[in-house]
Formats: C-alpha cells, structure tokens, sequence
C-alpha cells in the first residue's frame, strides 16, 4: 500500500458505494497483474467470484491473458463497454488514466472513476467529475463490496453497518 | 417535526450504549435469527474447489476452520473494533493470547520494547520470563513520568505496551505524552485498556496504536468466560521506516504476499489472525464469545454502577480508622485524581488497592473474614472480589517488583461489584473487625 494520503480525509456515503457496486457490471481494471499474490490480482479474482467482468489493463502485458481475461494496453484498446474504471497504480499515474477514461467514457459507457486504496489525485477527480463521471478515491471496491455485502466482519473488521434488517443480497 | 428527510447516523455517528447491542451483530441473513447464534462448528463446507483454494490464499473473505474464524466470534470481533473506534480485531482464547498475538506479529527475536511496570502480575511474568525465552526482551520503566519511556529507547525497541488504568492499584498513566514518544520513535502504542473498558477510557482517541483486552473481565461481565481481544487503530504506517518486516515483506508462509499492501489499515489483525492465531493456535470458543457478547450489551449500565459503587467503597474505606491508604483515582486526595477526570471522565473504574493499618497479619484476617466479598483471582464480575495481590496474583515477582506494581504485603485489591452498596460496606466493616 502507498502512503496514506495526506489531503483532508474523503468521506463516502455507504449509499453512494452501495449504488454504484450494484449498478456496475464490467469493470476495467488498470494495473492488473498477472502475479497471483499482487493485491490486483488478489481484487480482480474476488470481484470475478462476484459476478463481475473484469477486464485487465496493463501495457507490459498486453494480449497475453489474466484470470481468462485478455490483457490490453490501455482503456482505449478494449473492445468492450465497460462501467467503471479502476485504478491500480501509483497516485502520480492517476493524472494520464482519468484524462483518458474521461476521452473514453462515452464511447465505451463508463460513468466510474475508482482509485484504489492509497491513490489520489484531487485534480484528476476534479476533471472527471467535471466530465460527469462518479469518482470514488483511496477505497478498495473488493473491500468495499466485502464491507457492504456482509463479508468483511467476518475476518473482525468494523464494517461500521449498523441494522436491525435481515441482509439483502446484491441485486 | 420538519421535513427535511432524515438521515441515519453515519458509520461512527452511533453513541456507545447502541454499538454494545448492535455493531457487528446484524440478524442472521438465512433463519432472521434476531440474536447471536453460537456456531458450534469446527469446520465449514467449501462451495467448490476454487472457493477452496481463494479461501487458503487469503483471497476471499470467508470461513475454513473455526481456528482462524467462527462467525460468533467475528461478531465479538467486530464489536470490539467498534467500541474501540478501531479499524478491525482479532479475538483470542484469553487476554494473554492476545498479547502473544500482538507481540508475535511485531516481533524478531533479538527485538526488544518498553512496558510500563504497573501491570498486571501475570503481564510482568509474561513479558520478563516467557516472552525472554522467545528471544524478546521487555525493558519495564515507572511510567508516572513519561520521559522514562524515552530515556528506555533502543534501535530495536518495536513497541510501547502500557495498562492506562493499571491493575491492580488504581493508577492512571498520561497516556498522550507517551503516545507522542511512540509516535516520534515510529513504533506503536500499545494499550492493555481491561480495567478501563471502552466506556470508560477510549485509547485510540489519545493516540494508541493497539488496545488489548481481557475480555474475562468486564467486557464478559460475569466471571463466565476466558477470552481476549487484539484491536488495530488503522492509523499506524507499518512501512515507514522498515521497522516491522513482518508486515512489509513477502510472507513466506503464503507465497510471498505482504500484509500491509494487501489488507492496508487491517492488515495487522489479519497478519495476527493469519499467522500467529493459526500457527498457535489460542483460538477463542463460540460458546465463550456468545457469553461475551452477551455481556458486552450491557457494560454501559454495568459499568456506571460499578464506578458508582467503587466510589462509596472507596470514601467508606478511606474514612475507616484501620486502614491506612486507600489507592483509588476517583478520590479526590489521590495523586491521580486530575488524570482520572481527563482520560476516565465516567469514573475510574472499579479496581483499586488498600493497605490495612495492621500490615500482613490484618490483610489475611480480612480476606478470609468477609462473606459477600469472594477471594479469588479476577476482576470485573458482577460479585465483589478480594484478594491479597502478594500472596497471588503478584506471588511470582520479587519484593522490589511488587513494591512497583503496587502489591507490596499490606496490599488488598477489591473488585467492586453490583451489590447494594450498603451490604458491600457493612461485609466489609464487620470483616474489618
Ligand atoms: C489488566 C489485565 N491484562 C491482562 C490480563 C490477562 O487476561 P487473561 O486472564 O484473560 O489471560 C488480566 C487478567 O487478570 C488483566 O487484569
């Protein structure tokens, strides 16, 4: 994990997460490593379990294939829609990724920016909101999803979900 | 009434009487069963070979062997996350069992850390004799002035551990400046909080690292079940000066994956429950977890009249013509008073020291004069306890270290219960003699 960023903390409303991890279905994953034990690979294997597709983005790895997913070089290569795009690189490679979903976006249907956790970039959110997208920073969406749906408490994590309603599936 | 929609308290938002009873514990997703069912179950079926293998790898969230995690446990877990405003726990078969836990996930043999000599006696055997023969060597310093933490330093010091209200003498540590010598030295803060309990004392809010708990004492709240608790503040960088290679470095022992980078602001729990809990093997039971919870719901009212009663014993006690001191820091003449009202606003707990005018001779009379107060080895039950700390719990230190912990030989430790407070000061008076 990078250096918890310094800038004010970001605060997300559960709803706002919640929305967003059922309405997406196809996920474009930047900095997806072919390496099992790498965090990436580790998220792009949970979230598939979860019904998700994930597409894997990473240049050096290109047409050679990740969990059954052929690898491309950047957003713009892939074939495919996608809904969301999620950022597995360095804070300071986040700039060069939005612009590029930002370009992207329409055409390929994508309304979410996630950075995963550790990485910000204020202006780069700035950018793509302004472009329409939902931005989502320094959160991992397999946490997330694991904290929303139920799962996280089981390895003693506060999830801070307080209910006295039975758990809803995810649609 | 306005219009305006309501919102439901945010994450963090919820007071503590509403964590007690709820956090962690959602009705069961299947049955609706309202309550806390106990799993009873060792081991849990897997839905094919793939959730297997993500489940061995870390890769999933999920349950293999009630070793690791049991569901009734995990609630327990996730409640004392949430009371401690803390990130994520790791729950154990008892209060020593978290503390190896803490210590296996922070240390290499050669390391050393700081403890504060006022502990409990089992703690001070534990760190200066087991934990030696482990290759861990604790330097213990009188923590009533701070500096001596500092002054103990050395390149291979990890940690600072210390019991913010220490058992068994009614001592209350300044906790905010040795959590800055902690936070300068870039090691964690370690704070045994079981006699303060987290409605009491929050330590995370003073800058504590880890909290460990005995959750035997009043989290359980009835003098019915072991246990212990491990909780990680989140906050702590792990990576920031190479200290702590067992966070940052490949893992042997699961292909090479590192902690920190994997699990970020939980991965110390999930290091200790990972490594230390399944290696080891000191795992907390279901039944002792559901009586845990169980007890946890109503620690906000027990513990008010705990403190309520500790403090008519304690003026009772205070104003007796045979005993000599009282070491209380709800009173106001204790050296420890101001302490008290700035880290234990609610009270100061219910767990404090006497010395008895007659010496030795007249704390043994006494312990075995009363007939509510029970003399055993525990604190924090719904029963008054006594007990002589140097002939106990304290017997295994040498004259100087009790002298320091605060269990010299006219010592007597009083555990105040839940009693009619005027049929605790009359056992007391009439065993008084
Ligand atoms: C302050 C404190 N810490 C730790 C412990 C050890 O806990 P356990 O007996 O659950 O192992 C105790 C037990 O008396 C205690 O009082």
């Amino acid at each position: 994990m990078s250096k918890p960023a310094a800038e004010e903390p970001l605060h997300y409303d559960d709803a706002l997460l919640r929305r967003i991890l059922t309405n997406t279905r196809t996920i474009a994953m930047v900095g997806a490593s072919p390496d099992w034990v790498r965090p990436s690979n580790f998220a792009m294997k949970y979230l598939q379990r979860k019904g998700y597709r994930v597409i894997p983005v990473n240049p050096g790895h290109a047409g050679k294939d990740i969990l059954g997913e052929t690898t491309y070089a950047r957003l713009r290569d892939i074939p495919d829609k996608f809904d969301m795009v999620d950022v597995f690189r360095t804070s300071d490679a986040v700039g060069a990724i939005a612009d590029e979903a930002i370009e992207v976006a329409a055409g390929k249907g994508a309304r979410v920016l996630w950075m995963q956790l550790g990485v910000r970039d204020d202006a780069a959110a700035e950018r793509a909101e302004a472009a329409g997208l939902t931005v989502v920073m320094n959160r991992c969406p397999k946490i997330e999803y694991g904290r929303l749906f139920g799962e996280l408490g089981w390895s003693g994590v506060n999830t801070g979900i307080i209910s006295s309603k039975r758990r809803k599936p995810r649609a | 009434m306005n219009d305006k929609p309501k919102k439901a308290p945010a994450a963090g938002e919820y007071g503590i009487e509403t964590l007690a009873i709820h956090a962690g514990a959602s009705p069961e997703p299947v049955t609706g069963a309202r309550n806390t069912p106990i799993y009873q179950t060792t081991s849990y079926v897997f839905e094919d070979v793939e959730h297997a293998a993500d489940l061995f790898n870390l890769q999933t969230f999920g349950f293999i062997y009630s070793r690791l995690t049991n569901p009734t446990v995990a609630v327990l877990e996730e409640r004392m996350a949430a009371l401690e405003g803390g990130r994520a726990a790791v729950c154990a078969a008892s209060g020593h069992a978290a503390q190896f836990l803490a210590f296996f996930t922070l240390l290499e043999p050669g390391d050393e850390f700081i403890s504060s000599i006022n502990l409990y006696g089992g703690s001070i055997t534990q760190f200066g004799h087991s934990f030696k023969r482990l290759g861990w060597t604790c330097h213990f310093v009188d923590p009533t002035d701070p500096e001596n933490f500092q002054k103990a330093l050395t390149p291979r010091c990890k940690a600072i551990f210390i019991e913010v209200l220490a058992n068994p003498g009614g001592i209350v540590l300044d906790v905010e400046p040795i959590a800055a010598i902690a936070r300068e030295a870039g090691i964690p803060l370690i704070v045994d909080n079981t006699m303060a309990t987290p409605y009491l004392c929050r330590p995370m809010e003073w800058g504590a690292d880890l909290v460990i708990h005995s959750t035997t004492k009043f989290l359980s709240g009835h003098g019915t079940s072991m246990g212990g608790a491990l909780i990680e503040s989140g906050r702590f960088d792990w990576a920031r000066d190479g200290k702590f290679p067992t966070m940052t470095e490949p893992d042997p022992a699961y292909h090479g994956l590192t902690f920190f980078e994997t699990f970020g602001d939980f991965g110390f729990t999930m290091k200790a429950r990972t490594v230390a809990l399944r290696d080891f093997g000191p795992a907390m039971s279901p039944a002792n977890a559901f009586y845990t919870i169980t007890g946890i719901e109503s620690l906000p009212v027990r513990m008010e009249r705990h403190v309520a009663n500790a403090g008519i014993v304690a003026e009772f006690l205070d104003a007796h013509p045979f005993v000599a001191w009282v070491s209380y820091a709800g009173l106001k003449n204790s050296p420890y008073h101001a302490l008290a009202k700035k880290y234990l606003p609610r009270g100061a707990g219910s767990v404090f020291t006497f010395g008895l005018k007659g010496g030795y001779e007249a704390g043994i009379r006494l312990v075995e004069s009363v007939n509510l107060f029970s003399h055993l080895a525990n604190v924090g039950d719904t029963r008054s306890l006594i007990l002589h700390p140097a002939s106990t719990t304290h017997r295994q230190l040498t004259d100087e270290q009790r002298q320091a912990a605060g269990a010299g030989p006219d010592v007597i430790r009083l555990s105040i219960g839940l009693e009619t407070a005027d049929d605790l000061l009359a056992d007391l008076d009439q065993a008084l003699g």
